[in-house]
């Protein structure tokens, strides 16, 4: 048997869009972005595709990217796709759009992930990079009751069980479970491949499974939200800084040096 | 829960000592505790955390509960889950405070999910809406690129803090309060995961976390070999040394010396970054430092919007002047 990997990416705003581009509507409590600006696959999330395939790049194995958002850009989402992953499942609902609750997301995956007859290993990026919640692959180890690694950057996997090098601040642990686990995995874990041109052009081809919510299992009260949003704002900074400018760069670091000192800050 | 009640921390025992998270936290509870005229409790897990306990109590405690249990001694997330949860559904607390520390960012969303509710994470600042007792977190998104204010919508309300967001309490050692037992029962079996090695890579010399000054490079700098130059200043200065995700992602210093939302978080009395742009996903890490000094080629860098004294221009010549300016007037 083939296996079976799930990995769960998220559509977000660009994160790398030109400062000036960020704005937010006040009245909606959203981020706007212009429409040249295309969104993408979430940074993290595209180095858990990256896992998965280096996974199936050594054993027999099939990866499914599952995502959930009230609409999708077909062409972004496809990336995994191209880049080598099987299978696209996008759960896509108008009702969606209150993104911020993780318990709602992780509730959602979930069921996808159990109506898809469950996965041996499922990997998630650490964290998204609009809301860095940095909740729901957590939550949906929780939903499904298996084992949980967080934080990896370099997942190997024997028949078992998945074996982990976790980042911690001072180093890395080993850290293995019995499969079936998720695992989150962090940027240390490399750049993720690109797509090659065959697999674009098989990407094209490929049709994403599309559901809503009333495709899966969901029951009224695990989908109440958790959180409320109050408020969103850009956060002023007041800061003036004092460009320190001498003849040329060395006499200015040597003002820059005196300056520091005077101040007492060393 | 309707009769739920006062603020629960999570608290942290390193080497039997109260940690700074601890500290930090309970500076922050005992701020809304005394908004809703509550009481603050701090939960230490483990064994022999009675100093601990003392130490949280002068610290802003009202109560300490111990709880211990074998499988507790060290840190596994599926005990110190399980133990959390038996606490919680004991005293059912309104509030529960946690630290975004490295064994937070696990424990807390697992916890909020365990218990069916929400998690205000990565909060700056905690506050009380008096009218409903609601705790309203303000936390950056979008990579620190915007604040959003969140509530929780059904109780416990919990929040992760972000370690230093808040200064600890001027300890009082003439503080009162109560400290209970809670032993709890924990089925060993429960654990899913088992760390099989542990790996160090601390990077050398100061801890970039207490340093009083840190000296960071990011991607300008264009290789691995004027980290050491850094490092000679730091050596001067014994500052710590640092480096942004670019630097760390293109393997020139190892993820140890990350600063950022997903590095390290660091307060120094005085950060000096090097050839960093200063995305808001670093500055997520350095925001609370109390001065920041900026050396960068791009005038329209990012960074020169927090930093206080800035020079533009190339470091390759601006470092070793520094450098050597540093060395002339430290050696007075």
């Amino acid at each position: 048997m083939p296996l079976k990997i799930g990995v769960l990416a998220k559509q977000v705003i660009d994160p790398d869009m030109p400062t000036a581009a960020f704005s937010i509507d006040a009245t909606a409590k959203e981020v706007t972005v212009p429409s040249t600006i295309p969104p993408v696959v979430n940074g993290f999330d595209e180095n858990a595709v990256e896992a998965a395939l280096q996974i199936k790049d050594s054993q027999e194995a099939t990866v499914t990217v599952i995502s959930s958002g009230p609409s999708f850009a077909l062409d972004v989402m496809k990336k995994p796709l191209s880049m080598g992953a099987d299978e696209l499942v996008l759960i896509q609902d108008d009702g969606f759009k209150n993104t911020i609750d993780s318990f709602f997301t992780a509730r959602l995956l979930s069921s996808a992930i159990e109506k898809l007859g469950g996965f041996d290993l499922i990997i998630c990026g650490r964290q998204a990079s609009d809301w860095d919640n940095a909740q729901v692959p957590l939550g949906v180890a929780e939903l499904l009751g298996v084992a949980c690694i967080s934080l990896g950057r370099k997942v190997d996997v024997t028949p078992n069980s998945v074996i982990v090098e976790k980042i911690i601040p001072d180093g890395y642990e080993v850290v293995e479970a019995d499969l079936p686990a998720l695992v989150t995995v962090s940027n240390e874990l490399g750049q993720p491949r690109y797509p090659t041109l065959r697999g674009i052009m098989a990407a094209t081809r490929k049709k994403p499974t599309i559901w809503s919510a009333s495709d899966l299992d969901l029951d009224a009260a695990s989908l109440e939200p958790r959180l409320k949003l109050h408020d969103l704002f850009v956060p002023e900074r007041d800061q003036i800084c004092e460009i320190i400018e001498g003849d040329d760069d060395a006499d200015s670091a040597r003002l820059l040096a005196l300056k520091l000192r005077e101040a007492k800050l060393i | 829960m309707a009769d739920a009640a006062g603020i629960l921390i999570v608290g942290d025992v390193i080497d039997g000592q109260l940690g700074s998270t601890s500290k930090e936290l309970l500076a922050a509870g005992r701020q809304i505790a005394n908004n809703l005229n509550e009481s603050v409790s701090i939960a230490l897990l483990g064994s022999s955390t009675e100093t601990a306990g003392t130490q949280a109590i002068e610290s802003g405690a009202d109560i300490v509960y111990l709880v211990n249990n074998p499988a507790l001694e060290s840190y596994h997330i599926d005990f110190h889950l399980a133990a959390l949860k038996s606490l919680v559904d004991e005293i059912s607390p309104r509030i529960i405070l946690m630290g975004r520390t490295a064994e937070g960012r696990e424990l807390a969303p697992r916890l909020a999910f365990r218990l069916g509710v929400g998690l205000a994470q990565d909060c700056l600042e905690v506050s009380i809406d008096t009218s409903n007792q609601t705790l309203l977190a303000n936390r950056p998104v979008y990579g620190g690129s915007a604040v959003a204010v969140v509530s929780c919508e059904q109780t416990p309300q919990i929040a992760a803090i972000r370690p230093k967001a808040y200064e600890p309490l001027e300890t009082d050692s003439n503080r009162s309060g109560e400290t209970v037992s809670f032993p709890v029962e924990l089925d060993t079996s429960i654990a899913k995961t088992k760390v099989t090695n542990v790996v160090k890579e601390e990077s050398e010399g100061v801890k970039l976390e207490d340093a009083r000054i840190v000296i960071a490079g990011g991607r300008g700098l264009g290789g691995p070999e004027p980290f050491s130059d850094l490092q000679n200043l730091a050596d001067i200065l014994g500052a710590g040394v640092g480096a942004s995700r670019a630097a760390v992602d293109s393997g020139w210093v190892p993820y140890s010396y990350q600063v950022g939302l997903t590095g390290k978080t660091i307060t120094p009395e005085i950060y000096i970054t090097v050839a960093i742009s200063g995305a808001s996903q670093h500055m997520a890490g350095c925001s609370g430092s109390k001065v920041i000094v900026a050396i960068n080629k791009d005038s329209e860098a990012n960074i020169f919007k927090d930093a206080k004294y800035g020079v533009v221009g190339d470091w390759e010549t601006i470092l070793p002047a520094f450098t050597e300016t540093v060395r002339e007037l430290t050696q007075d």
